[in-house]
Formats: C-alpha cells, structure tokens, sequence
C-alpha cells in the first residue's frame, strides 16, 4: 500500500451532500489512513479526512471500508458469512463501528432506527443468499417509511452469479421494489463511486433504502481508490425548491380558509421542518393533525395540535379532515389508515397538497394546488407568502372553526376503560411510562395495539422522538429499531414499547445490547395475544379467537385452553439475555417499576407488564369505511349534524 | 380506456427493462407493447411503451417511471404528432395456386418478400398498427403458418428531439 500525495483533497460539495455529518473525532483511526498520514502533516485531520486519501493496489473490500469512513459512516449493524467476509477484515480495523447483530433483520432496522433518531443515514450488512434475503423487510420497512439506510451485501463470485450457487440469491431482483435503488458491482473501481451514489440516492429527496450488492471477487480484486468520486446519476434530479406561483396560490386559499386543517406527515419530520411548521400553524391559526409517522414533529401541548387523524385517530382530528373546507397537506400521501373510504374523505375539502415526492401528488386524492418540494423550503415560502398576503387584507376568522373543534374535544376526548376483570389497562402503563420518562426520550414501537396507544397516550413534544412501522406494519420493529436509535443517541433514554406477540419476533437483539453496551429498555405490554387481531376478531369475527393466543400471559385470562402457562416467562428471558428482567401486574406497582428501569443504565431492561386481554383500541374506523363512520369506543358512534359549521 | 404512447429514455445499463417492466405489474398498469433498442447516444436506451389507460393513471404511470433512477425522461407521442411503426414477419401458406393472390396483396401492402419456398411465402411488412391488422386480415384466409411482431417505435414529427435542443415537452403534469 502506498500513499500518493498528502494533500486532503476537499470533498466536493455533491459528496458532502450525500454524507451523513459524522462526529468529528474518532478514537481509532483506521491503519489505512494511518499509512496515510505518513507524509507531510502540518494540521489535524478528522479520520474522515483521512479515509479520503487516494490509495492505490488495495482490495475492493478496503476500497469498500475507506469508502464508508470517507462518507462519514459511524456505525454498520451485521453479520459476517462468506461472500461479505473479506470487507470484515478491513472493517476489523477501521474507524467504522461494526456491531454484531443477532440477525439481519435486527441490522436492518437497527439502521432504521439510528437513521429515525440521528438524521443520518443507517447502514446494515449481510452476506449472500439468505443474509440478503433476511434483509429484504426491514429494506421495504425503510421503504414505505422513506428512511435513508444503506445495505451492503455479499454475492457469489461473478462468474457464479445465475449458476444457483451455494447461498447465491438474486438480492438486486428481489429487491427492487423493495428499495428506492440499487446497484450490482460489477467492477472494484466502480466501489467508491457506488458507495457515494448510494448514500447520496438514500438521502436526498425523498429519502428511502439502498442496496449495493458486491460480488465476492470484487471484495478480492486490485483497485486504486481516490475520493471523492463523481456521481453519475444523470436521471436523478429531485425538484427541492417549491414553484413560487403554486406557493402563493396556496397561500391565498389558505387565507381564504375559514375551516382549514394542516394534515402533517412524515416528510415535515424528514426535512428538517419543524420550527417552520409551528411559524405556519401560529400565523395561520388552524389546527394541526399529525399522522402516526410525524407524530412528535409538532408538539403535543400546543393548543394548535388537535392530534393524530387515521384509523385510531382520536375524534376530533378525524372530523376536523372530514369537515375541512381546505387541507394543507405536507409531507404526506393520504394513506389509506388516514383517509379511510377514499370517496367520502374530506369531501367538501380543496386539496393543497406538498410534497417532495411528485408521484405521490393526486396518487389518492386529487390536488387542487399542487407543489413538489421539500418541506422545510415549501412551509417557509408558504409562511412568506402568508406574510406578504396578511399586509393587503384581514387573516380569516377561525373563532367558529375552533369553537366547534372545543366543542368536540369536550364531548369526545382521548379516553380508555378499566379492564371489568380487574387486570392492568395497558393505556395506563403507556401513560404512566410518558409520564415519568418525559418528552426527551424516544420510544420506539412495534406494531399493534401497542403501537396505537403509545401513538396516543405518549406526549410527544419533539421531532424524532417516536419510531415506528407505519406503513408496512412490520411487527418486530421496536427491539432493533431502539438498539439502533440507543446507539446514535447513547445520553437519550430508549424505550422500546412492545407487544408480546413482535417482541418474540426479534428479543434476540437483546443479546446484542448486552453485548455491545447498548441499553435500552423494553416494555413489553404483554396482553397474552395477537392483541390488534384478536381485537378484530372480537368486533368482526364473532369472537372466535382463531390463533391469537400467545401463551405469554399466565393470568385468570389464560384459563381453558391453551393451557395456562407463561411461554416464554420474559423476565426469565431478559435475564437470558443479559438483561435485568422485572414484571408488573398491578396498578399499584406501575410507578415504581419504570422507575426502578430508569435507574438501570449498565443492563437493558426489560419490563414485562401483564394487562388485560380485552383491552381495545378506540377510537376506531373500521378498515375501508367512511371516516364519518368512525366509533369513538365500542358502539358509540359521535353525532355530527344540526348546528355544526 | 385509450392509448398513449410513451417514449422513455433510460441509462443504458443491465436491469433497466426488468425495472420499468417490473414497475407496470406491480402497479397494476396495463401495458400493449414495449420495444426497447439503442439510441444515438450509446449510454442511453429508448424504450418505446404503448400503455392503455385513463388520463389520471397515465399520469401516475410517468410519475411512477420518472422516479426510477435510471429513467432520464418520458415523452408521451401524440398520434398526430408522431410517427409510429411496427414491424410484421408473416409466414403465409402459399401453394402455386395462391402464390400470385399472396404476391400482389404484399404489394399493395408494401410488404417485402423475404423468403419463398414451393409451400410457403415470408412478407416483411411495417406500418401502423392499424395497417399490419389490415394485412393479416387479408392474409388469414390463406394460411398464416407463422408470424412474429414487433412492439411499436415511435418518433415525433419535426425538427425537436428528445436528448438534443429544442426538445419536446417532457411528460409532467404537476406544478
């Protein structure tokens, strides 16, 4: 290995655009920038620095290595196997952590998670075969959640590639739809300019997961490696700036408004945006929703947030959509949990619709003003716009809008039941865990109940505080994702909010938080069952509870069959695990047992709460029906009508 | 329903038209033809797609295509604005007693003949869609043994291109 010239080339502005901003100073430099600071140094340089020094007659795998350090990589979340394991020995002396995950799907939504609460972009690695294939949820997780993480993945040997070769899948085919692109490298000089384009593609505009597949002779092959390299993506042009002529026509109807709501999604979150999405909400005074994705992105306690709209929306951020005379929609697709019937959503409502993504404007529902930009630059032209407007004419009176808003938070506030039988309501524990932990943690959650009641009974107060799968449900979520985001933020506090059912999904990464030092906690809100599904099956199905239980309760619940039984006992496992493992089964000791987890900060812990089994999550449009059809509990279904605006 | 034709230049790269063709079914677009082949630039491909659909998916269809990376512009050819050709190989039962029946509706098609045997004559045709359906009309009763039929290219009419200056309008409905 040999050094060509001493000269820190300065990265290009393309690069730094697609790097992550890294910490600055690393502990271990890597031996191949070592070798590289040998000549002339006059001033300290940031290994990241150093990684970009042209090298030449080194391996693909080092070429791969030198190309994450030089992108600023921090952390990579894998599994060695035999394709990828020569880019494990350059790794083994890098800068780049590497931490041992348990399995590829816990990499990958570790990656997730990091990418959810840093902002940077998440990196996880397999090998060929089933460790490529074992990636392929939390890639199209990532996906329909637009969540910047880069997989790197081992394949055969070239001249094995289409011979069904051991461990041999076609990881580009498979997951094409699955990622937002991908790459087959075919050649090792083509490594670091594949490595840039990925984090570059993975991103910028709208953000979204990217795989690069590198044969096992490429790893092994001879290269020169220099950085940065030119990106060549000639058909890639995401449109940031907003169409000023759009913005303004947007701001006049938005002044003409008098039943306006401001339907936030993820995308505001992903820009950057939410300091100027308060400045819009304030200068206009219309309610805000957030959806399940940007929940955080605008905080709960202000009187302008009404809530969360969809499915499990409470009922008046459902009503405020269905009764809009105009919807502001940032950064967000009127999925089909938030609008339910697509024809009768929002019916009187004109549509003013922005969002990076242009296939995403008049997907669902058609915009009257439509605008393709990013978030944070479409909101602050917005808020000029507004500004420029408010100097020729009055701002719209709102007072009636609002007043009928209080009249239906008054009537049908966010609200839940005491279990008849006496066992824990699984709302409180959510509660009482917001509560005490406060709106500076981040909680990560799996899919479910679970999941819609820490959506609603979690005050979140801060962008990047709630990750979850929202929209390809992926239940096994919360474990990784927690890892993943605990090790981006090591002085936050992580909770994992979990189900008993997506807990036994992915527990085993608990080993890897043990191991690594990465401690999270775990609440598991163990109600013995499939619980979102066995809660259908009590409201559509008659209550026959076909294959929703789970075993995993030990309580009165339990009795009959399935036996009763505590399989597994979580608090056993935890302790398995390398974990401490504490349960609460009452009121009383709710309390007291999330604070005896947050004093623990050398272990992960898990928290295993039994609730009760019956427990429903309300409100509720049940799928495919009207958003005005929507219960605000069990057969209660909200009046709206005479003398309503 | 109604067809458009879109004209797609994308990167000359492997996996490109397991891409776009991949994009269609999953998005449940309805796809007629599809000719692929090399342009004037050798980075560049142009994929020649006949879609039947609706104006509104037709605009999610170019949305769609126009995320894929390697998708560098989409152009939809108008009929009348556009010359659109197809490429027909026929293999036609030809017996001595058909033979000269066979030979003259080739010529008033301006088809070529490009192989001849005692049982059988091979026509060479292009046109519109519209023309080769004509000429396979004609020729059925007598026999068609085989065919074999290209997916439509299409170019607009006129001095503007796609790739060079003065292009054509791209296919972008939003702001």
């Amino acid at each position: 290995m040999s050094t060509t010239t001493p000269v820190t080339p300065a990265p290009t502005p393309a690069v730094q655009a697609a790097a992550p901003v890294a910490g600055d100073v690393r502990e271990a430099p890597s031996a191949a920038a070592a070798v590289a600071t040998l000549g002339v140094e006059t001033t300290t340089r940031t290994p990241r620095e150093m990684a970009a020094e042209p090298v030449t007659g080194i391996t693909g795998a080092q070429s791969l290595v030198r190309s994450l350090e030089a992108v600023g990589v921090e952390v990579v979340f894998g599994i060695p196997g035999g394709a990828i394991l020569p880019a494990y020995d350059p790794l083994f002396d890098s800068a780049v952590r590497h931490v041992l995950v348990r399995h590829e799907q816990g990499g990958g939504h570790a990656a997730t998670g990091y990418a959810q609460a840093t902002g940077k972009v998440g990196v996880c690695m397999a090998t060929s075969g089933p460790g490529a294939t074992n990636l392929v949820t939390p890639l199209a997780d990532a996906h329909m959640d637009s969540v910047p993480i880069v997989a790197i993945t081992g394949q055969v040997p070239s001249g094995a590639i289409g011979t069904d070769a051991f461990q041999e899948a076609d990881i580009r085919g498979i997951t094409m739809p699955v990622t937002k692109h991908n790459f087959l490298v075919t050649c090792a000089d083509d490594i670091p300019q594949r490595i840039a384009e990925a984090f570059h593609l993975a991103s910028t505009g709208r953000p979204g997961p990217v795989l690069v597949d590198i044969p096992k002779d490429v790893l092994q092959a001879t290269t020169d490696f220099s950085w940065p390299p030119r990106l060549d993506l000639p058909g890639y042009k995401p449109t940031t700036r907003p169409h000023s002529k759009q913005v303004r026509e947007a701001a006049a109807m938005i002044a003409a408004a008098r039943q306006p709501v401001l339907y936030v999604g993820g995308g505001v979150l992903k820009a950057g945006a939410s300091q100027v999405l308060a400045e819009l909400a304030e200068l206009t005074g219309a309610p805000v929703v957030t959806t399940l994705m940007a929940r955080g992105v605008f905080p709960d306690s202000h009187p302008l947030n009404i809530g969360m709209p969809g499915m499990h929306g409470n009922v008046t951020a459902v009503t405020a959509l269905q009764k809009a005379d105009l919807l502001i929609a940032l950064g967000t697709r009127f999925d089909d949990r938030v609008t339910g019937n697509l024809d009768s959503f929002a019916p009187h409502a004109k549509v003013v619709h922005a969002d990076i993504d242009p296939a995403e404007i008049g997907k669902n529902r058609v915009a009257d003003v439509p605008i393709v930009g990013d978030a944070k630059e479409t909101i602050t032209e917005l808020v000029a716009a507004l500004q420029a407007l408010r100097g020729t004419g009055p701002v719209a009176d709102l007072s009636a809008w609002w007043a009928q808003l209080h009249r239906w938070q008054a009537t049908y506030p966010l609200g839940y039941d005491w279990p008849e039988d006496g066992s824990l309501a699984p709302q409180y524990v959510i509660e009482r865990l917001s509560a005490i932990v406060g709106p500076d943690a981040v909680y990560a959650s799996g899919v479910g109940q679970h999941q819609m009641w820490a959506a609603q009974f979690v005050q979140y107060e801060k962008p990047g505080t709630w990750l979850n799968s929202g929209g390809l449900g992926t239940m096994g979520y919360a474990v990784p994702a927690a890892m993943g985001a605990k090790y981006g933020l090591p002085d936050t506090t992580v909770w994992a909010i979990d189900g008993d059912g997506c807990f036994q999904m992915t527990n085993q990464e608990l080993a890897t938080c043990a191991i690594e030092g990465i401690p999270i906690k775990v609440a598991v809100i163990n109600n013995g069952n499939l619980g979102m599904v066995r809660q259908w099956q009590t409201l559509f199905y008659e209550g026959r509870y076909s294959n929703t239980h789970l075993s995993t309760h030990g309580s009165k619940a339990d009795a009959g069959t399935p036996r009763s039984v505590r399989i597994p006992d979580f608090v056993a496992l935890a302790e398995a695990l390398g974990c401490v493992g504490l349960r609460c089964e009452t009121r009383e000791d709710v309390d007291a047992t999330i604070e005896k987890a947050m004093a623990i900060n050398d272990r992960p812990v898990v928290v295993d709460f039994i609730v009760g089994a019956d427990a429903q999550v309300w409100p509720m449009v049940a799928a495919g029906s009207s958003n005005d059809d929507i219960l605000a509990a069990r057969d209660v279904r909200p009046v709206f009508g005479e003398n309503q605006v | 329903m109604t067809r458009h034709t879109l004209s797609v230049l994308v990167e000359n790269n492997p996996g490109v038209l397991a891409r776009v063709s991949a994009l269609f079914s999953r998005r449940a677009f309805n796809i007629e033809s599809l000719a692929v082949g090399p342009t004037e630039n050798p980075d560049l491909s142009r994929m020649t797609i006949v879609v039947d659909a609706e104006s509104a998916p037709l605009e999610q269809i170019t949305k769609q295509l126009n995320k894929l990376i390697e998708v560098i512009k989409i152009v939809e050819l108008e009929e009348g604005a556009a010359v659109q050709r197809e490429l027909l190989l026929v293999k036609v039962r030809a017996p001595l007693a058909d033979r000269t029946q066979v030979l003259q509706t080739a010529e008033l098609f301006r088809a070529r003949v490009i192989d001849v045997n005692t049982d059988t004559v091979s026509l060479e045709a292009t046109g519109t869609p519209e023309k080769l359906q004509a000429l396979l009309a004609v020729l059925a009763p007598l026999g068609i043994k085989e065919m074999a039929q290209s997916g439509t290219v299409a170019l607009g009419r006129g001095p503007r291109s796609m790739s060079g200056a003065g292009t054509l309008r791209p296919v972008d409905r939003t702001a």
